[in-house]
């Protein structure tokens, strides 16, 4: 390249400028777009941010900046003298999603592997069918399931909420797990096994610390998706039960009869943070589980 | 351009070990599919008797109970869609507005009842996905594309991207009813004083736009996904031919992605249908924004068994809309799922 241009024409060298500044052109115009993307993404979010850190007087102030910086919004959100249980509800929600996550995972590992690793007729259908099962509308079994939890008196218990939830979340880990599992490279166990290593040694040495990233980040998207649920909980949950996304749809704040928007968006800054912070950590794993079952 | 290149070399390595188990799996075929066959039964089974509690038990109950309704009734046949077997009458209700009046008769529901929002409430829940999905589908893919280019500061703006898609719905529908309040930011910023969420119109637009920026970067990451399977060297090539970006576009881009691109739109659509929470926490239905999840809901707190018929209703609607999708319009996410697509386009 460099000799070339070297020894070239000084039309080239005009050539070679137009296409250099097409060049940069085309680069600026990328960050402009990322810019946009970016601003566009976040800016909510930072409004939530800001709002929640800024005192009650001053809600609906524009200032785009942080101003009037209080606490204040927190104590309310925990304050459980105004009917707000943050704190409980903080449990119950990592308590239910925890139990879904570890349920989901133990039946969905087993499933998964079958679906990446083995040759059986039915593929394509048990696929289809938990596929299917994900995309599944939450509404078509809170009726049913309302009726039955009100005749044995489960409305309101965890139980009612965590099962429930496997309905979506075991599918959604059975395909990213099985599509983490077929990319794994599982002649490392027969080459294990070759080298004298037991079968239990294989999957204990070999195997399992390959497969740790993939359960790990489908864990992270199981309670996600656990911890985002809002309809079924905002049914079959009670005041004692409540999960944190029905407890912020239902905030009461330090006036009454006022929407109390600095508490509520301090309360989702409290259930968004860790999640963000998770997401980022995770960022580039989380977006190959994510893509997995639709597309690879 | 390294996380390019990782998925792909993990591709090469993973199609070789598939090459590698056919070729040992030829030496005792029979016998491996059938020990293999019964392992992956006793692998399954656990995973699907789970999802047959917890999903088929609960529809065919719901199935049950829709049809228990209104024994005493009579119900009017002959006018009734599908089947012909008897307590239709829940279906009937919602399908054809038919309530009964206090003296047993059958009339057609009073405005203002749940019977009658029946196809209001599919309207809506058409719209919205509708419209949500196709704003969802440009600007995903217009972010798809800048993600896909190599450039300084990528990983910035993938991260950017997951923060929508990792907050609660519920958040973000306070977060959006809050940016929307009638002193909020947006009629600050704009100068206006719409009540955003006071009538139909400005209440579906806060809501759409709440959901586009709720779940674009889903459909972005997926339809990404999709243009980083397509090989670099075919634009090169297409370039050396003298396409344009336009043509490269048209030519290269949209036809290799258009796999990726509906089984993400399909993904999209059918969770668009069931979209409950956006609505149901800023508006409450109110104002035209009533989605068929929300009027089950409604309708389960005063009887249950027309709230089952109308449960099934919905699941039906998905079924058509999810089966239309994959007959019809080639999404085959069973297919991409198992490695179909990626074979396909290769």
């Amino acid at each position: 390249m460099s000799t070339l241009t070297q020894t070239s024409t000084e039309h080239a060298a005009a050539a070679k400028n137009v296409a250099l500044r097409r060049n940069r052109w085309a680069s600026s115009r990328t960050y402009i777009s990322a810019a946009i993307i970016v601003i566009w993404c976040l800016l909510p979010f930072y409004w939530m941010v800001v709002t929640a850190f800024r005192d009650v007087g001053y809600t609906f102030d524009p200032t785009p900046f942080f101003t009037h910086v209080t606490l204040d919004n927190f104590a309310t959100a925990f304050s459980s003298e105004m009917g707000n249980h943050l704190d409980r509800a903080l449990l119950n929600s990592l308590f239910i999603s925890g139990v879904t996550t570890v349920v989901a995972l133990l039946f969905g590992i087993f499933a998964a592997y079958a679906l990446a690793r083995l040759n059986f007729r039915g593929k394509f259908l048990v696929l289809g069918l938990i596929l299917g099962a994900s995309m599944f509308p939450g509404v078509a079994i809170v009726t049913p399931l309302f009726q039955l939890f009100t005749n044995i008196n489960w409305v309101g218990t965890y139980q009612a909420m965590i099962i429930p939830n496997i309905s979506f979340v075991l599918p959604l880990t059975v395909y990213t797990l099985t599509s983490f599992f077929r990319e794994m490279p599982w002649e490392l166990e027969e080459a294990a096994r070759i080298d004298g290593c037991t079968a239990g040694q294989a999957f204990r040495k070999v195997i399992m610390p390959l497969a740790a990233p993939a359960v790990f980040t489908t864990a992270i998207l199981a309670f996600i998706a656990a911890w985002n649920e809002y309809l079924i909980a905002s049914i079959l949950s009670n005041d004692a039960t409540q999960t944190v996304t029905v407890a912020i749809a239902s905030f009461a704040g330090s006036q009454p009869h006022q929407e109390p928007y600095t508490a509520v968006m301090a309360a989702g800054t409290v259930v968004t943070i860790p999640l963000v912070v998770l997401v980022l950590i995770f960022q580039r794993k989380i977006v190959s589980g994510l893509t997995a079952g639709a597309v690879k | 351009m390294s996380a390019q290149a990782g998925p792909d070399a993990k591709h090469g390595s993973a199609n070789s070990a598939r090459g590698g188990n056919k070729g040992i799996k030829e030496v005792g075929a029979d016998r491996k599919e059938k020990t293999q066959g019964r392992s992956a039964t006793l692998l399954i089974v656990p995973t699907m008797v789970v999802l047959a509690v917890v999903i088929l038990y609960p529809v065919i109950n719901a199935i049950i109970m829709s049809l228990e309704h209104d024994q005493g009734l009579d119900p009017v046949t002959g006018t009734f869609v599908a089947g012909g077997f008897a307590g239709l009458s829940n279906y009937a209700h919602w399908l054809f507005q038919q309530c009964t009046d206090p003296s047993g008769a059958t009339v057609s529901c009073p405005p203002g009842t749940l019977g009658a929002q029946f196809w209001g409430a599919t309207g809506v829940t058409f719209f919205f996905t509708v419209v949500t999905v196709f704003f969802e589908t440009i600007l995903g893919f217009w972010m798809a594309l800048i993600m896909a280019r190599a450039f300084r500061g990528r990983s910035v703006l993938r991260a950017a991207v997951l923060v929508p898609w990792a907050i609660p719905t519920a958040v973000t529908a306070k977060l959006w009813f809050f940016i929307f309040a009638f002193d909020g930011i947006v009629n600050t910023v704009l100068n206006t004083s719409i009540l955003w969420t006071g009538s139909e119109g400005p209440a579906r637009a806060a809501i759409i736009i709440a959901d586009v920026w709720k779940t674009t970067p889903f459909m972005a990451l997926l339809i990404l996904a999709g243009l980083q399977m397509i090989p670099a060297d075919i634009y090169e090539a297409a370039k050396v031919d003298g396409a344009s970006t336009w043509q490269r576009f048209k030519l290269i881009t949209l036809p290799l992605v258009k796999p990726a691109l509906m089984v993400a739109i399909l993904f999209r659509v059918l969770d668009a249908l069931r979209m409950y929470d956006l609505p149901a926490i800023m508006t409450g239905g109110a104002n035209g924004t009533t989605t068929l999840s929300i009027l089950v809901v409604n309708q389960i707190r005063i009887g249950f068994n027309s709230a089952a018929a109308l449960s099934t209703i919905t699941f039906l609607i998905i079924f058509i809309v999810a089966f239309i999708f994959v007959r019809f319009l080639g999404a085959n996410a069973v297919e991409s799922a198992s490695g179909g697509a990626k074979g396909k386009i290769k």
